[in-house]
């Protein structure tokens, strides 16, 4: 059984609440209130896991949200499991099973830890430097090997089965951050009247003041803690102020947009989560908003500082003073700074052992001197230059500096402890304040980086802005919302702070050692296990920029970002350099602050959310009958109609051939559909196509080619002139919405003096289109009414009908040779119009095919579908259309660009037919067309843009572009394929019916 | 993500509107008059500014209104909104 180090009572847990959890598979107790941190801690545990490339035994360092190492995967396998989990921010529940990372096969006892004494070996950039060569092995020995022993967590093998939820928050004023600072500033919000927000993202207020027990620190004659005690009560009775529990921020972008993530379900047990909210993405808007997000304390960079009890000064405070637990029993501090004394201070009240070691000289603060009256031994003047122990901290070294702090001097001094608690002074944190485009400046005497600019309306209080000590932190906290907040309601005028004053800290961000740089250990990134003597060596190698060192030395690079040591690289760069801290810069503050896990991020967006689904008035038909949908755009639409067994291939074989023989039906309701109403309406179509609009004749169709203005072609489709000055216009499926913003913006920013009104109404009308040499006979079942011989109603003609009394649309247009009619009917009759189709062609078998089949039909045609056969490079007369390009009209978007010097060129890609020599051999669709497959380097003249096995002409036949293809018909060229090489022919691109003879069979 | 005002709207969240590049580049009424450096002038060249830019913006989740805007690129900070065919504000 293990030890208890739960040696204090404290209110901040529930005692009565004794809760069981696993770690590495070994039970262990805590307390409701524990993190997974504390509770290990209360037994004794300190090795959590092992480091990323040295696989070195690592503990808890710390106790928020900075964790570099006590870094955890959650649950067992399957669905609920999480990697990289802070356990210093996972909050104990019963049942929670939590496991070591990056350590085989067990944290005690790992294979990889080889590689710490390899270390030398393996320097920074050392994968880069390696594996460059032979480029052959990369795939098959390099990459699997680095893969395996890389990364650190496993992911979730299975989906994840908790729900996710974004929400927005408009709010007056937002206060980011629940300690003392952020607390007087809610609290001030809002009782000046403003709808407030606080969001902390720990589990209850009050930051580090809460648990602040020392004598030395009042507020009005009472204890810190005790009087912020009440202040948090008051703000429980605000009503216009709302408190966000366990919510960190992860975003601040420009106007006050923020992200923040609310976790509902990650501390209760996973029976009482179930089918219940886990987390929240807050979208917040606010008016005003006041950064109080703290400092993080710094750690000091000396030999071999990385190993399990060595952990930051204030957090085994936390520790003792609000988990009540013991970090260890001979406890060492080791620190530049005075408040790393408070940590002293609070262990010897509990009766802990406990030395000090300074590299200062002295101190004259009032803590130090508390120190020294309670017995306690301090080492003035020096460094630590090693520790031993492999899986918890045994001893260390001590020596004494030199006058001036850059060496050391005298004896080594042995000290047993079995904690080592350190500090470095503090850094504010300014992640959210620079997200939002805020400034930094530089202040020398504590080498801290402050907010100073804002962009957006702002201001950031306590410690975050360069305030330490208690008087400062509240005497400016409430001068500035004051100011902020024009407050007139404040009831803190007359608070009155004693706090012991500290002295300056002193600063060495690399500590002196006996030994040279290149024979010891000073970790910079925990998580990454970079060393000062990385820094060195990128700088040695040439890196210069900070962000350049990062990138080489992967410093700052981990699940935790660098909070830590990301501020001694830079010290270390400007110490080697020679030049200013200030003047470095920092590398960029991205968000999220800290991990979101993408189920957070999505939201409700998955599964069928993922999405929105567009379904045509008949898809229930299609669905009824077996058809197999293709996915365009956001449409669906039925692909082919497979019978019993049929292959995708045998089944459109047969579509294609009853459309040809006797009758197909297709659902074109998908074709975007744009209602043009005004008196300019033809002139309108004149600019806007190609071809010439003016003359054509009320109740006639024509096929439109729409160009951008730099001459490529963009999209087709054929338009109806309905009336005077109505017209009906098509276009093609996935560009509907495109083409109808692009009008819009001719006309509403080049020609708005045209009168001219666009309406889309691709949803309002369904769409049936009968085709095949016996489309007369069905519609003439249909429309009794109607003439239906050529003179009467012509190819490319329109009529108004009534089926059953209900009005359509019908469109004598062909997109497949045959002789073929369009119905348009209002959307909710679209289903009866295809079931009375489908009965009126019962006796001519009429064939419902889908897309492929369509596709097919049109490339034995040669017609082009624009975005399959064109990619945005093609002209129309790459496409050989030049003949549907007005010599006459004077303009139209996109003339001018079709004499430009490139467009004009011979050797342009162009649309070309392309037979294979051997008739059943089918060609792939973006196959590469060459020459010469000897030549180096293979020229590629273009590829396949269309292919298919034609059942009308029993030959294989495919579209092509290929370079000065006009000229090149007959020519032999090659497909050259993975395991063969396919010889083709170049032919006319009109595979089928070339004289149009079947549109008026 | 900043907040756009249209000026047929009101305030809105970006989110709502697409940008359209660079504004009042002005179609040429006689494209056949010009050279080809002239045409791919007006085709491709666009400014592509650090600090105040003149901007065409749609509200294409709104009223599908094009409107110009003139925003500080190196903040974001937006300092007018007008329609098109109006003159830019002087200050």
């Amino acid at each position: 059984m293990s030890e208890n180090f739960r040696s204090t009572e404290t209110k901040f847990l529930d005692k009565t609440n004794r809760i069981s959890f696993k770690y590495n598979g070994k039970k262990y107790y805590g307390y409701k209130g524990d993190t997974l941190a504390s509770a290990l801690l209360s037994n004794g545990v300190h090795l959590i896991g092992r480091s990323f490339k040295y696989h070195r035994p690592r503990g808890i360092m710390t106790c928020g949200s900075e964790e570099p190492n006590a870094i955890v995967q959650i649950g067992g396998n399957g669905s609920f499991t999480e990697p990289n989990v802070r356990a210093t921010e996972q909050e104990i529940y019963e049942g929670l099973e939590a496991s070591s990372q990056n350590c085989w096969p067990s944290v005690e006892f790992d294979v990889g830890g080889i590689n710490n004494f390899i270390s030398p070996v393996i320097p920074a950039g050392f994968y880069y430097k390696t594996f460059m060569w032979p480029k052959k092995l990369w795939y098959s020995l390099y990459e699997p090997a680095i893969r395996l022993s890389a990364g650190l967590g496993k992911s979730p093998t299975q989906p994840d089965p908790e729900l996710y939820d974004h929400k927005h928050l408009h709010c007056d004023v937002l206060v980011v951050g629940g300690g003392i600072s952020g607390i007087i500033a809610a609290s001030i919000s809002a009782d000046n009247g403003n709808n407030t927000v606080l969001i902390d993202d720990k589990n209850s207020l009050g930051g580090s003041t809460v648990y602040q027990n020392d004598e030395n620190f009042k507020i009005n004659d009472e204890i810190s803690s005790s009087w912020l005690d009440k202040k948090i009560e008051e703000l429980k009775n605000k009503h216009n102020l709302t408190i966000k529990n366990r919510t960190s921020v992860a975003a601040y972008h420009g106007y006050n947009y923020l992200l923040a993530r609310e976790n509902f379900a990650d501390h209760k047990p996973l029976d009482e989560r179930l089918n219940k909210l886990r987390q929240r993405l807050w979208k917040i808007r606010a008016k005003k908003v006041i950064l109080a997000t703290g400092a993080i304390e710094r750690p000091l960079i000396f030999n071999n500082n990385d190993r399990p009890g060595v952990m930051l000064a204030s957090s085994v405070k936390k520790y003792i003073d609000f988990f009540g637990v013991r970090c260890g029993d001979k406890n060492i501090i080791f620190t530049n700074n005075d408040t790393a004394y408070e940590t002293a201070i609070s262990l010897n009240k509990k009766g802990i052992e406990v030395t000090v070691i300074d590299i200062r000289k002295n101190s004259s603060s009032a803590l130090v001197k508390t120190t020294q009256d309670a017995g306690i031994k301090i080492y003035w003047n020096h460094t630590i230059v090693n520790t031993s122990g492999y899986r918890r901290i045994k001893s260390i070294e001590i020596m004494e500096m030199s006058e001036d702090g850059t060496n050391v001097v005298g004896k080594k001094t042995s000290l047993i402890c079995d904690n080592l608690s350190i500090s470095g002074g503090w850094t504010p944190m300014v992640h959210l304040f620079t997200q939002s485009g805020g400034k930094l400046r530089f202040r020398d005497a504590d080498q801290v980086f402050l907010p100073n600019t804002a962009m957006s309306d702002q201001i950031s209080i306590g410690s975050c802005n360069g305030d330490f000590e208690l008087d400062d932190i509240i005497k400016n906290t409430i001068s500035e919302c004051k100011n902020f907040l024009s407050a007139s309601v404040i009831d803190y005028d007359l608070l009155k702070v004693s706090c012991p004053k500290q002295n300056e800290s002193k600063i060495i961000w690399l500590l002196p050692n006996d030994k040279p740089l290149g024979k010891t250990k000073p970790f910079l990134d925990f998580q990454n296990d970079s060393t000062a003597k990385d820094i060195k060596l990128a700088m040695r190698e040439g890196f210069k920029s900070i962000e350049h060192v990062k990138r080489y030395t992967t410093t700052g690079m981990g699940t935790d970002q660098g909070k830590l040591a990301n501020m001694h690289a830079l010290g270390i760069i400007s110490e080697t350099a020679g030049v200013k801290m200030g003047s470095l810069g920092t590398t960029t503050f991205r968000p999220p602050y800290t991990p979101l896990t993408f189920g957070t991020i999505v939201g409700r967006n998955v599964g069928t959310f993922f999405d929105i689904t567009r379904k045509t008035p008949m898809h229930d038909w299609h669905k009824d009958h077996k058809a197999e949908f293709e996915n365009v755009g956001q449409w669906k639409r039925a692909w082919y109609y497979p019978k019993k067994i049929e292959s995708m291939h045998q089944a459109v074989q047969r579509e294609s051939k009853a459309a040809r023989e006797s009758a197909g039906i297709l659902d074109a309701s998908t074709l975007g559909k744009i209602d043009i109403k005004g008196t300019d309406a033809s002139e309108f179509l004149n600019r806007v196509y190609t071809n010439a609009w003016s003359k054509l004749g009320i109740g006639k169709c024509r096929y439109g080619l729409m160009l951008n203005e730099d001459g490529m072609v963009y999209d087709d489709g054929v338009t109806t002139r309905l009336s005077e000055n109505h017209y009906l216009m098509t276009t093609t499926t996935g560009g509907a919405a495109n083409v109808l913003s692009k009008l819009e913006d001719y006309l509403q920013t080049e020609w708005p003096e045209l009168d001219v009104w666009l309406t889309s109404v691709t949803d309002h009308y369904a769409t049936a289109s009968v085709c095949g040499p016996n489309s007369k006979n069905i519609l003439k079942k249909l429309f009794p009414n109607i003439e239906f011989n050529d003179e009467n109603f012509p190819h490319m003609s329109f009529k108004n009908a009534e089926l059953d009394g209900i009005n359509c649309r019908i469109m004598r247009i062909s997109f497949t040779g045959e002789h073929s009619y369009e119905i348009n009917i209002e959307s909710k009759y679209g289903k009866s119009l295809w079931e009375k189709c489908m009965d009126a062609g019962k006796k001519f078998n009429i064939t419902p095919y889908g897309t492929e089949t369509m596709h097919l039909l049109r490339a034995e045609k040669g017609f082009i579908i624009v975005g399959q056969d064109t990619d945005g490079t093609m002209t129309p007369s790459d496409l050989q259309m030049d003949w549907i390009v007005s010599k006459k009209k004077y303009d139209f978007i996109g003339k001018r660009s079709l004499y430009r010097s490139d467009t004009m060129r011979e050797d342009r890609k162009q649309l070309v037919g392309l037979l294979t020599d051997n008739p059943s051999e089918i060609l792939e669709e973006g196959a590469q067309i060459v020459q010469d497959e000897k030549k180096q380097p293979i020229e590629m003249l273009g590829h396949v843009t269309s292919s298919y096995f034609s059942p009308n002409l029993n030959k294989s036949i495919a579209l092509a572009v290929v370079k000065n293809g006009k000229n090149l018909k007959g020519q032999k060229l090659l497909v050259p394929m993975k395991d063969k090489t396919i010889n083709v022919t170049v032919s006319d691109f009109i595979f089928f019916d070339s004289k149009n003879e079947r549109l008026n069979a | 993500m900043f907040i756009i005002n249209c000026p047929f709207c009101g305030e809105r969240d970006q989110s709502e509107f697409s940008a359209g590049g660079e504004a009042h580049i002005v179609r040429p009424k006689q494209p056949t008059e010009l050279t080809d450096d002239e045409w791919a002038d007006f085709l491709f060249m666009r400014k592509n500014i650090k600090g105040i830019q003149f901007e065409r913006w749609n509200h294409s989740h709104g009223c599908r209104k094009w409107f110009n805007v003139i925003r500080d690129t190196s903040n974001d900070k937006i300092h007018a909104v007008y329609k098109m065919g109006e003159k830019p504000p002087s200050n």
